[in-house]
């Protein structure tokens, strides 16, 4: 018999810390935590063996409103907490939350090295294309004619970045796309994403109602994408590079790279290494 | 400083082999039962370009350059200009300079002192192989009584690899310079003390700062190049794995500082290692490990600033953003060591507070002390190990409160595993139990915890070393690679029936009033030493100490270092 059986199954509720989230109502953040939950009750995670980590903005609150270890850091380094822990506790499953100019802005540098290095973690992005925790600015993602910032009266004026291109050219070994209207398959794509080896990156469509309400529109623009998966960078960036976007509910691509791992097997005592030092005699 | 000493130079462009030579020359040494202190000066080109090995040979442990250099073997003069103020000469010392090499420059020939001709090069050449700084090596030997067995067996293991033949030339030119130098004028001229010697290492300041780190625990560290911090994490790279650690070179900063921080959050006590420009782009992750109580350890080696400064020299003007760089009030832990062999100590030590505080520790090393290689004797073994205080897992599961206001100000830590005490780390203010919070209550007591915790911790004797008459008038507060030519300044000070005491300050930061007031009892004069332009550590006691009866700064910027007959200097005139 298998003694598994005995033990209570976790559902989704189990991962909720209770506290309550500071978003506004109808945030498309609040369907990502629910699918964060239920991916985590889908795999059977112990708590105390998850980790999520994140930086600073709506979406970063995530960690908090989990009932997993969390990590609520400075803006922008999230992927670099993620990667030490994860390096130095592989044994736990680590995921990255955030939002696109926490991850693609302040945080860049370490987006790109993050899918470079390939370290076993899963970074889920809530994209609304805006700040929105300091009340509605431009974004990395946003589209150069957006008009609603105060910051930015004329439009950002410059082109947005393409975070899936870039992931797949940095050497992200899993990407997906998917939209915070469907939340059970955001988690299915969470629980995919965690599975699959290296560096594995969501975006989530996730409108923010409050200084980009035409995104309630994109539940009606997403479609679920026709294609499945590739293993082929090429055809993979050629797919990303064509698309408007909201091809969404599908892996875009799986690599078989190798995850970044450090072998941590001590072969000597510490007081060994002085022979580094001695001489003379 | 007690016994004989000699102080040499061998200088020379890129590819002359003083580096080399210098290197020798110390091995040699320790062989011969001698203490050494080696620095180098470099120019700024990547490979090559003019080079100076600073060293001073001596019959006890020497922490510092003395006054003036006894030798200055000259292999060529291109570019010399750059160091000649680094090189000071008096009129006893003596230049070795090779007459096909053309005339002696004026600054260092203004210096005044005598000169001796080797024509190491047209020598060399008439050696199958042989190279001239290895004759300006045997000239040196001679010179200062080095048994030539010492160097000959230096030679034969290393450059076991480039064959015999490349051995036998070497000696041979080594030999050759030997034989030149009958006749050259005398230079102090070192004992060899009778075998067996005690145990000795030849260390730098970096690589003890890395031995530190293990020693006290440290199994992951993060890595971002940058002079002159870098041999830190060279050193590191293959040791950590030995052990069972890890070393990731990361993307910057900014990667480095926060890696760490979520390594020591999931229990494994971490470091990084840097310098002014790298220390500014971590502040504020300091800042964050501070308020989410996540223990880790900087060590910073200072260089010449602000921005890119004097990457390759040495200064003490990091002390300002160490203590107050962090935005906020954040209490955290400075220390600096006081000498290449303290790298290991205070590093180790760093490590053993902020795993038993839960927070920021920044270690203020420099360029003079992290490059220098020294011949020390063996550093012991030492207790401190990293202790973090975990939650009893008996009592506490379910209602554990992360930040929970304790006695002591140290709240048990749970680390990922531990079933039943998930918590969220962060750096909003936060409660007790680690929930975000704006209020006033929460953040006014989460910021009485953590300073309590640091306040109130027991630092026992470390928190300075103190030498010198204990009931003397006159006090000497130093810290860092300043404390070398402090406590010689001492010596001579005594030696002529002058009395004093020197304070060097290994706990910079949280403050010890009580100590230091106790250390200065009775005393009427006090004469601060530091290498920096504005008098930062001088204000930084001010500020923070009453320091008794009149007091007076020696301050100046680098990349010269603070040399003992400046102490000397002060404190004779002061009438």
């Amino acid at each position: 018999m298998d003694s598994r059986a005995t033990v209570q199954q976790l559902s989704a509720k189990d991962y909720k810390s209770g506290v309550k989230p500071i978003w506004c109502a109808g945030c498309g953040d609040f369907s990502v935590l629910a699918a964060i939950t239920r991916a985590l009750a889908v795999m059977q995670l112990p708590p105390e063996e998850v980790a999520v980590v994140s930086g600073i903005g709506c979406s970063s609150r995530i960690p908090a409103y989990t009932s997993v270890y969390g990590f609520h850091g400075v803006h922008g380094r999230a992927l670099p907490i993620a990667t030490g822990l994860k390096l130095a506790r592989p044994d736990l499953t680590v995921l990255v939350t955030g939002g696109d100019g926490d991850g693609f802005s302040i945080g860049g540098n370490h987006f790109l090295h993050a899918c470079r290095r390939n370290v076993d973690l899963t970074y889920v992005v809530m994209d609304n294309q805006v700040y929105g925790m300091t009340k509605g600015q431009a974004s990395p993602t946003t589209a150069p004619d957006w008009e609603g910032s105060k910051l930015t009266p004329d439009g950002a004026g410059i082109n947005p970045f393409h975070p899936l291109v870039v992931a797949l050219a940095s050497g992200a070994n899993f990407i997906a796309r998917c939209s915070s209207s469907d939340p059970k398959n955001v988690a299915a794509m969470i629980v995919e994403g965690v599975r699959h080896p290296g560096f594995s990156l969501i975006q989530v469509l996730s409108p923010c109602v409050t200084f980009r309400p035409e995104q309630q529109d994109w539940k009606r623009m997403v479609r679920t994408a026709v294609v499945d998966f590739t293993d082929d960078p090429a055809r993979a960036a050629r797919r990303l590079m064509t698309d408007d976007g909201f091809n969404v509910g599908k892996v875009l691509y799986k690599g078989n790279r190798e995850p970044f791992q450090a072998e941590a097997a001590a072969s000597l005592q510490v007081d060994e290494l002085e022979a580094d030092f001695t001489v003379g005699g | 400083m007690g016994g004989k000493t000699v102080s040499l130079v061998i200088a020379g462009s890129g590819g002359a082999g003083v580096v080399t030579a210098g290197s020798l020359l110390l091995e040699a040494a320790a062989r011969a039962g001698w203490y050494a202190y080696m620095t180098r000066s470099s120019g700024p080109q990547i490979r090559g370009g003019e080079a100076a090995s600073m060293i001073r040979l001596a019959t006890e442990p020497v922490a510092s350059h003395d006054d003036a250099y006894h030798v200055l073997a000259a292999i060529d003069w291109e570019n010399i200009d750059r160091f000649a103020a680094e090189i000071p000469l008096g009129p006893d010392s003596v230049i070795i300079a090779d007459p096909d090499a053309g005339e002696i420059p004026v600054k260092i020939a203004g210096m005044g002192a005598r000169r001796v001709d080797l024509a190491m090069k047209s020598i060399a050449q008439g050696i199958g192989g042989g190279r001239p700084n290895m004759v300006a090596l045997g000239a040196i030997g001679a010179m200062i009584g080095l048994d030539d067995t010492c160097m000959l067996e230096v030679l034969h293991e290393q450059l076991k690899r480039k064959g015999e033949a490349a051995i036998e030339a070497s000696i041979a030119a080594y030999r050759a310079g030997m034989i030149a130098a009958e006749g050259f004028p005398a230079v102090p001229r070192l004992d060899r003390p009778e075998a067996p010697f005690p145990e000795r290492w030849s260390i730098t300041g970096n690589e003890a700062s890395g031995m530190g780190a293990l020693r006290g625990g440290v199994r992951f560290v993060a890595a971002y190049p940058i002079t002159p911090a870098t041999e830190v994490l060279e050193w590191l790279a293959p040791a950590l794995p030995k052990v069972g650690g890890v070393l990731v070179q990361a993307e910057d900063e900014l990667a480095s500082i926060n890696q760490i921080i979520g390594a020591s959050y999931g229990g494994v006590p971490s470091l990084t290692a840097t310098s002014g420009p790298g220390l500014a782009l971590m502040t504020e992750s300091l800042g964050m490990a501070v308020a989410a109580e996540v223990p880790i350890v900087v060590v910073n080696v200072m260089r010449g600033g602000p921005s890119t400064g004097i990457p390759t020299k040495s200064e003490q003007s990091d002390l300002n953003i160490a203590v107050y760089g962090l935005h906020g009030d954040a209490p955290h832990l400075v220390l600096a060591p006081t000498s290449v062999a303290d790298c290991l100590f205070t590093t180790q030590w760093a490590v053993h507070l902020a795993e038993a505080l839960q927070t920021a520790a920044i270690v203020l090393s420099d360029q003079a002390m992290g490059q220098a290689r020294a011949v020390i004797p063996r550093t012991a073994a030492i207790a401190f190990i990293g202790q973090r205080e975990k939650p009893d897992t008996a009592v506490e599961a379910g209602e554990y409160r992360r930040y929970a206001l304790t006695a002591s100000g140290v709240s048990p830590m749970a680390v990922p595993g531990m079933a039943g005490f998930a918590y969220t780390a962060d750096g909003l203010s936060h409660s007790e139990s680690g929930s975000p919070s704006s209020q006033a209550s929460h953040h006014g007591e989460q910021l009485d915890k953590r300073l309590r915790k640091l306040t109130g911790f027991d630092y026992g004797e470390h928190w300075a070393d103190i030498s010198g008459d204990d009931d003397a008038e006159i006090a000497i507060l130093t810290w860092g690679s300043c404390t070398g030519p402090v406590r010689e300044a001492l010596s001579r000070w005594q030696d002529s029936g002058g009395r004093a005491k020197v304070v060097a300050m290994r706990l910079l930061s949280p403050v010890q009033t009580d100590k230091l007031d106790a250390a200065l009892v009775g005393v009427r004069r006090t004469l601060v030493v530091e290498q920096t332009h504005s008098g930062q550590f001088h204000r930084y006691l001010r500020a923070q100490y009453d320091l008794p009866g009149e007091v007076r700064a020696l301050h100046h910027p680098g990349p010269l270092p603070v040399r003992p007959g400046e102490v000397i200097e002060q404190l004779s005139q002061w009438r």
